[in-house]
């Protein structure tokens, strides 16, 4: 890997001017044979690749109203140039979102449009060669898929889809990234992006109980298939092992327990990010999402509740219902699926917790929202709930909350760097680099109100800040999860 | 018949065929192509009411282009705005008598042709002199500007230096329509006019353009966000739609 020089941070904000290439040598490890074929993708580049290309992108298109009008519709205005943190972050043009598109566009105009056949001069159209497979490979895999550029494009052209589109185009004709690719198979054998097995799981739980048990005196459980249980938690699995993902699940833990719902984590779907959805593959999408339904349907309970983890919450609010539903054994009176903020927000506005913020009175928080979670998806019932619902929890568990800078936060949101299955070491530099626009915020918010540590509801987000905080300067413990807040926060004993 | 208005005869009729029957033809495919999934860019809105509200303002005032960009928003928006008037202003050459609230915005419409240009230059200004936006330009948006400018210019030309027979154009456009043949005034700034309008039109349904009709139909904007009080189907007969489990 090359070096590099992190970023400085700047008291203010900058849009770099271009510097051609400098991200060309950003690519992630390609997938074996193996990891390939596990997920039903050809294990190397196959024969005749080209073709396969352009006709798996006509099935695409032809299967997509948004890629269809994406693809027509940019008018070049250059309004999203200067909003991709990977941009700003890197300087390289093709990181501009406009431009990460055109790599697509132009092949698509040279095979499916009139000009693009005619005239490719004239419309910047581009043969499918080995030269734009390879620049698709660096540069789609420099999008973490955030959706920021869609906010701000004034036909809300989202170049996630398109990113989405390109990798599951290079999966098909066998160049696929390891990372993913790894993952996926390893969730849809074992039922978890770790391939933690049901003995290994069962332990882990244990070892929290006994651990909240040592720290609180009181039994809290954390329930494993068990059946008849009112709720199925389903939970990214970085929660069971990772800093500080861990104190969040014991946060839930302890949510569910002073509020005397039933509650069990399935060992057959213990995995609620679903990396389909980084891949643009449906039908890899389709398969964890039908392992949760299944799960419910097992264990037979009324509700399914999501902890902590951004692009599963996208997948389980927007996605769920059409891949896996209907869901109608579920109990009616609750959404569904439900967000474990909104859990906790409910029983908040009930006055069913008791909470105590001076708990976390060693801490100024501030809150980054999540991209899947802010421009991706909703919480509660009202517009915007999905920025609400977090900061009212966590208000409620701390006494000390300062938003960072108003176009950093909300649907302006910076992406942590490292969503979008980006987050492996062989993409470091890109995630350090991309971090830059988050970094600065915080840095403004820890320069003028003393913050002290930034709260994050996503497993991507959590283990992105913990790895480059440190090269920033910050300490890797300065990211923490909202139900740590809330376990921190939590007076247990007394409850029946 | 002179050559000149066989020439300007056929072409429009071409130039018409070729935008509306490419125009419908894009439309039906957009209206026709699944939406396999549940996508709208949120916070969105939550009710069929407020998708509308939120498609009118971008239609209208580029809400979110005005979010990103001021310049880019300020300029853009001056063009489409003076472009509408203009559009409209023309519509007297083609109702015999001109409708009364036409014949009412006459006077704006003229002042309309100043700002449409100057919104042209503004935007042009940009893909020239901001990098970022020179590197993502393409001959063809340059052309596009170009065009849009050319006609913005001779039509200004027409009104304040080379008057044209207008009595003359208007019995050739009105001919057009109720297939009753009139000559073309042989005028060198009109005819060039007509012809970067006749292109214009000709490119409209294979360029860029499409994004006139492509905002209405852009998932991200356009969907309702209630995912988990409707379930979403992609089309009726998609695979999709299947029931799982
Ligand atoms: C529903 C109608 C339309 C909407 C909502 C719309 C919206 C927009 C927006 C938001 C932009 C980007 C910002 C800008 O550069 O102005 C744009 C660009 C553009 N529009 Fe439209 N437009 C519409 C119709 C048209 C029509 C009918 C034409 C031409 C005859 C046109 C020509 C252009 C051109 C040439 C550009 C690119 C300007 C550049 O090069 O920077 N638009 N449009
Ligand atoms: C068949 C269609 C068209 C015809 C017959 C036509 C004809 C004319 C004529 C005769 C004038 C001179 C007006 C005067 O002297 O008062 C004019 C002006 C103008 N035209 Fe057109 N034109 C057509 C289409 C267009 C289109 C599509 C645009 C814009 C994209 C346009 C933009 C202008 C402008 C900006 C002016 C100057 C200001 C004004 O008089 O409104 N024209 N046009
Ligand atoms: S903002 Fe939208 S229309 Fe403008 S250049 Fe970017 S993608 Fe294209
Ligand atoms: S989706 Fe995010 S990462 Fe991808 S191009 Fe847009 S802003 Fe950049």
């Amino acid at each position: 890997m090359a070096e590099f020089d992190t970023p400085t941070l700047k008291p203010y904000p900058e849009i770099p001017s271009i510097e051609i290439g400098s991200m060309a040598h950003s690519q992630p490890y390609v997938a074996k044979q193996d990891i390939q074929q596990k997920i039903g993708f050809p294990g190397e580049l196959i024969d005749d690749w080209e073709q396969v290309a352009i006709d798996k992108m006509g099935e695409l298109v032809k299967g997509s109203r948004a890629l269809r009008v994406f693809l027509d519709s940019c008018v070049k205005c250059g309004a999203c140039t200067d909003k991709c943190h990977y941009y700003i972050g890197t300087s390289d043009p093709k990181n501009m979102p406009v431009a990460r598109q055109d790599l697509f566009r132009s092949i698509y105009r040279r095979y499916y449009t009139l000009a693009g056949k005619y005239f490719p001069g004239l419309v910047g159209a581009r043969d499918m060669d080995k030269g734009a497979l390879d620049e698709w490979y660096s540069y789609f895999h420099q999008c973490s898929q955030c959706r920021r550029c869609s906010v701000y494009c004034p036909y809300g052209i989202d170049t996630a889809e398109i990113s989405m589109a390109a990798r599951e185009i290079m999966d098909v004709v066998g160049v696929g990234q390891k990372y993913c690719n790894e993952i996926i198979g390893k969730a849809q054998t074992i039922g978890n992006n770790l391939g933690l097995p049901e003995p290994a799981l069962a332990n882990t739980l244990e070892g929290l109980e006994e651990d909240i048990e040592d720290e609180t005196g009181v039994t809290v459980r954390l329930p494993l298939d068990v059946k008849g249980a009112d709720i199925l938690l389903v939970t990214p699995s970085a929660d069971f092992f990772a800093e500080p993902h861990v104190d969040g699940l014991i946060g839930y833990a302890k949510v569910f327990h002073q509020a005397g719902l039933t509650w069990t984590i399935s060992s057959y779907a213990s995995e609620a990010a679903n990396f389909g959805l980084f891949i643009g593959s449906y039908e890899n999408m389709q398969v964890l999402a039908l392992r949760i339904r299944e799960a419910a349907l097992e264990l037979g309970v009324k509700r399914i509740v999501f902890g902590e983890c951004g692009h599963a919450w996208r997948v389980a609010y927007n996605f769920m219902n059409t891949l896996a539903g209907p869901f109608d054994f579920l109990d009616s009176n609750y959404p569904m699926p439900q967000h474990i903020c909104e859990v906790t927000y409910d029983l908040l506005q009930r006055n069913a917790l008791k909470m105590d913020p001076s708990a976390n009175d060693d801490m100024v928080l501030t809150f980054h929202d999540s991209c899947n979670i802010a421009r991706g998806s909703r919480m509660g019932d009202f517009e915007g709930g999905q920025f609400v619902i977090p900061r009212e929890v966590i208000k409620a568990s701390c006494n000390h909350f300062f938003d960072m800078p108003s176009d950093t936060v909300r649907e302006a949101t910076f992406c942590c760097g490292g969503g979008g299955g980006l987050l492996t070491d062989d993409l470091v530099e890109l995630r350090v680099k991309g971090s830059l626009p988050r970094m600065e915020a915080l840095q403004q918010v820890v320069d003028h109100h003393g913050v002290t540590h930034m709260a994050a509801i996503c497993a991507i987000c959590k283990s992105q800040f913990s790895k480059i905080l440190p090269y920033y300067g910050f300490e890797m413990d300065q990211i923490v999860s909202i139900h740590q807040l809330v376990s921190n926060a939590i007076q247990l004993g007394g409850e029946a | 018949m002179s050559l000149l208005t066989i020439f300007f005869t056929l072409l429009f009729y071409f130039a018409t065929a070729t935008i509306v029957i490419g125009l419908a033809y894009r439309i039906r495919l957009y209206a026709s192509t699944p939406t396999p999934l549940r996508i709208p860019t949120t916070p969105a809105p939550i009710s069929a009411g407020g998708v509308v509200r939120r498609m009118f303002f971008e239609v209208t005032l580029f809400n979110s282009l005005f979010k990103s960009n001021k310049w880019i928003w300020l300029f853009g928006w001056i063009f489409h705005a003076a472009l509408l008037f203009v559009l409209l202003r023309h519509l007297r050459y083609f109702t015999d008598p001109v409708w009364s609230w036409v014949a009412f915005i006459q006077p704006l419409g003229a002042y309309a042709a100043f700002a449409m240009v100057a919104g042209l230059a503004g935007l042009w200004a940009r893909r020239l002199l901001v990098d970022r936006v020179r590197y993502i330009s393409s001959p063809s948006d340059h052309f596009m500007l170009a065009l849009l400018f050319g006609i913005g210019l001779t039509g200004l030309g027409m009104k304040y230096v080379a008057h044209t027979d207008i009595v003359a154009l208007k019995a050739f456009c009105l001919g057009l329509m109720y297939f009753d043949w009139q000559p073309m005034p042989d005028d060198l700034v009109l005819n060039l006019h007509l012809l970067l309008v006749a292109l214009l039109m000709i490119v409209f349904p294979f360029s860029k353009l499409l994004h006139a009709p492509g905002v209405f139909f852009s998932p991200t904007r356009n969907q309702i966000d209630n995912p988990r009080e409707k379930r979403h189907l992609p089309t009726a007969t998609s695979s999709a739609t299947k029931q799982a489990g």
